[in-house]
């Protein structure tokens, strides 16, 4: 891959500036750099100041570090991002209505449009929601579909993320950040607004209470303060004005949930849970969780309370059956799908496997059910060695691997210590579901900071940037 | 609110209160020493904070001397000590982020920005910046994060959970400095109401910003007497005994639960004590020996909020089935 292959974001081919960057590109030439570097250095402090940091697993000091802010924003002109928004709204209303199936009639596996056994072995499938009916239908209330631009500058869904899918916090702050530090470039266009997506988000919980619940009690689950999104955690809670619990405030007596509060045990009926399957009741899943709940399930299956979101909805996120989500979208919906699936070699397939293993440095291979850039190998940056070590690993258990091929994933111009130069990005919306499905314009855009990664990862070095749709 | 909610609350405010008292002690210790010119009389001085504190034992363990170097970096500095201005700091900072959906943004931006700047502070930067310019420092973090509190804060539960642990710990700071006295040497009998008797009263006066209002009160010289009774007694006096009982009271009461009745009872008897109390009564059984008792059952009475409104391990009483 040569750089010029990359869809530059904010360049045509010929270097001049795509239309929808004229306002920025403007103001770009229009600003003294030393008032640039100025307020680069005072976006770096106010994060400080506010403590918008994530946490980092296995590094044993500074586990706290700040999430690295680009002022350039990633640009995208309405009328692109309406087309996705669209193909956004079909993906997640298919994916609900997948999960809503397999749980109950399965009528997608029996009509072979998904090899049953990949569903039904799945360790992600739970086969404690058979036959629950949740509020609504909604499995997945909030889901983070991961998009990337290839160098046709057409967009793919690189993965979807159904379970509790993080970084909405840093797309509020980053626009918060961008309107205080430059205010002039709001004032130029008109820049679709972000900020009431906890308003939409509240809303969302409000609408999956249990049935006859007019008025519910609301909380959001976090695991605790060493979690890595700890921070987005207290902060969505306190937008949304609900109560921040960890496991320990929590109890389940007669299959209703209460949190104890200085006035007594107060009921909860709606739990926006920010902490995996495996945690949650220790009586129904991991034995060993102390962040859960015992009795959770009891109550959640009697109907009494609503976990958003749904038990059970790794099995539609997992990548071994997201090569066929575009076959759940015609199944459902009877619509050709609107965004593209990347194309996706199974390694449980002999065929594909064959392939994957003569092709390694050209695909990137990923864990099915990994998440967060942990355990991947990205073909054309990785030695001969690392290779080798990880060919064994496909060998040892090739059903728990897939490959795609390395996307010429787009660039945009990014401060570095060198200036502005072309980094990857990638684009995480966030889709949320209840009455209809609701987002806000645009996403968290992730940038990888080294030059010509392409893990976009804030675990792996990435950092993010304000994503601007421009009508 | 949650239970475990209020803790963190309370405990982070007790924590920012106790990083500005122990600047205010150190403070005062710091101008008491001033006062002696004998090298080694100064750095008897010090023994007095780490007596108000209750920290002679741990610093001891540490410690071979006591001087002015030595417990200043001890109590200002020392990660290990968990009562150092440092460790209140960075406590405070972590119960804040702990409860940082319940306090303000403005709440946790002070706390915050406190704990960073803290961070960066060692012994060589202290004493570059000046020892008392770093007290101010301290208080003025405090200063600025009641400030923010009461400008922020909506008046619910949380903000009556933060007063609670700021007057508790404030009650129990006024009486130890009160007890300074007691800790430090006695003046010789020619200095009892000589020169260094006023200036080590004046001392306490000023460690609790009670110096002008003792003025304005008494018309008066400055005497045992009356210091004890403006820090005891008064009641329009920020930090007197009874200024905070008055205030933890009502807030009890007013946050009161099923299983409080205990810890208003406690409360209330502490302060009608306070409120229908004399000074001369209270001498005539020795300063001291009340200033013992107080913190005896200040200190229960913590114990007893503890019970009634933290205390998440209690089994759910049958009640909470029928909620």
């Amino acid at each position: 891959m040569k750089p010029d292959n990359f869809f530059n974001e904010m360049f045509e081919a010929d270097g001049s500036v795509r239309p929808h960057y004229g306002a920025f590109a403007d103001w770009l030439d229009n600003t003294p750099p030393e008032k640039i570097t100025q307020n680069r250095q005072a976006a770096d402090l106010l994060f400080h100041r506010v403590g918008i940091t994530f946490a980092v697993y296995g590094e044993a000091t500074g586990t706290e570090r700040l999430i690295p802010f680009d002022i350039v924003p990633h640009v995208i002109p309405a009328a692109q991002w309406d087309r996705v928004s669209a193909g956004l709204k079909q993906r997640v209303t298919a994916l609900n209505a997948f999960l809503h199936d397999v749980y109950h009639e399965q009528k997608i596996l029996k009509a072979g449009k998904v090899p049953a056994n990949m569903v039904i072995e799945n360790s992600q499938f739970r086969p404690e929601m058979i036959g629950i009916d949740v509020p609504g239908g909604i499995y997945a209330h909030v889901a983070g579909i991961d998009l990337v631009k290839d160098a046709d500058g057409e967009y793919y869904v690189l993965e979807d993320n159904l379970r509790t899918p993080s970084g909405v916090s840093y797309l509020l702050e980053n626009r918060k950040m961008m309107m205080r530090l430059f205010p002039e470039l709001f004032a130029a266009q008109r820049i679709r607004p972000v900020d009431h997506y906890p308003d939409l988000l509240l809303e969302t919980l409000r609408n999956a209470a249990p049935v006859g619940i007019d008025n519910p009690t609301i909380v959001l689950m976090t695991p605790g303060h060493f979690n890595s999104a700890y921070f987005e955690h207290a902060f969505l809670a306190q937008q949304m004005g609900i109560e921040l619990v960890e496991g320990i405030d929590l109890f389940v007596a007669d299959n209703t949930v209460f949190m104890r509060t200085t006035q007594g045990p107060k009921k909860v009926d709606v739990i926006y849970r920010r902490i995996d399957d495996d945690f949650i009741d220790p009586e129904a899943f991991r034995p060993d969780s102390m962040l859960g709940v015992p009795g959770l399930m009891r109550a959640y299956k009697a109907g009494r309370v609503t976990l958003a979101n749904a038990v059970g909805t790794g099995v539609a996120d997992d990548k071994s059956l997201y090569p066929y989500v575009p076959a759940m979208i015609r199944f459902y919906l009877d619509e050709e799908p609107i965004l593209k699936n990347v194309h996706t070699y199974m390694c449980a397939n002999k065929v594909d496997l064959d392939y994957v293993l003569a092709h390694m440095e050209e695909l990137v291979i990923k864990e099915a059910q990994g998440s967060g850039g942990y355990g991947m190998l990205v073909g054309p940056h990785s030695t001969k060695d690392e290779r080798a070590r990880y060919k064994q690993r496909v060998l040892d258990a090739p059903e728990r691997f897939i490959a795609q091929p390395t996307l010429a994933l787009s660039v945009c111009p990014t401060f570095t210590n060198k200036g502005l130069a072309p980094r990857h990005i990638d684009l995480r919306p966030y889709v949320l579901s209840g009455r209809g499905v609701n987002f806000v314009p645009g996403g968290l855009t992730r940038v990888a900071l080294r030059e010509g990664s392409l893990v976009v990862n804030s675990s792996q070095g990435g950092g993010v940037k304000d994503t601007w749709i421009v009508d | 609110m949650l239970s475990r909610t209020a803790s963190t609350l309370y405990w982070m405010s007790r924590n920012v209160e106790r990083a500005e008292n122990t600047a205010r002690i150190l403070d005062v210790a710091y101008r008491m020493s001033l006062l002696t010119k004998d090298p080694h009389l100064q750095d008897q001085e010090w023994f007095a904070p780490l007596n108000i504190t209750g920290t002679l034992f741990p610093f001891s363990g540490r410690h071979s001397i006591v001087n002015s170097k030595e417990v200043l970096h001890f109590m200002a500095l020392d990660s290990e000590n968990p009562s150092s201005i440092y460790a209140s700091a960075k406590q405070a900072r972590e119960n804040a982020r702990a409860v940082r959906g319940t306090i303000t943004s403005e709440m946790w931006e002070v706390l915050n920005g406190t704990w960073l700047e803290m961070q960066n502070m060692d012994e060589d930067r202290l004493y570059a910046r000046g020892i008392s310019s770093f007290f101010d420092w301290v208080k003025e973090r405090s200063h600025l994060f009641r400030g923010v509190t009461f400008g922020t804060i909506r008046r619910d539960e949380a903000f009556q959970f933060h007063r609670i642990g700021t007057y508790m710990e404030r009650a129990d700071n006024t009486a130890r400095m009160l007890d300074v006295k007691y800790h430090v040497l006695l003046p010789s009998v020619e200095d009892v109401g000589g020169a260094v008797d006023y200036y080590q009263w004046s001392a306490v006066l000023r460690s609790v910003s009670a110096f002008e209002s003792y003025r304005k009160v008494y018309r008066d010289v400055i005497t045992p007497l009356k210091v004890a009774e403006l820090l005891v007694l008064r009641d329009d006096i920020p930090r007197s005994l009874r200024f905070c009982f008055q205030e933890i009271y009502e807030i009890l009461c007013k946050v009161q639960n099923a299983t409080s009745f205990e810890a208003t009872r406690q409360a209330g008897e502490i302060y009608a004590a306070l409120q229908f109390g004399t000074i001369q009564h209270i001498f005539s059984g020795g300063l001291h020996e009340y200033l013992t008792d107080f913190l005896d059952s200040t200190h229960r009475l913590g114990i007893e909020i503890d019970k009634s409104f933290f205390d998440a391990t209690v089994p759910i009483p049958a009640a909470a089935k029928a909620a």
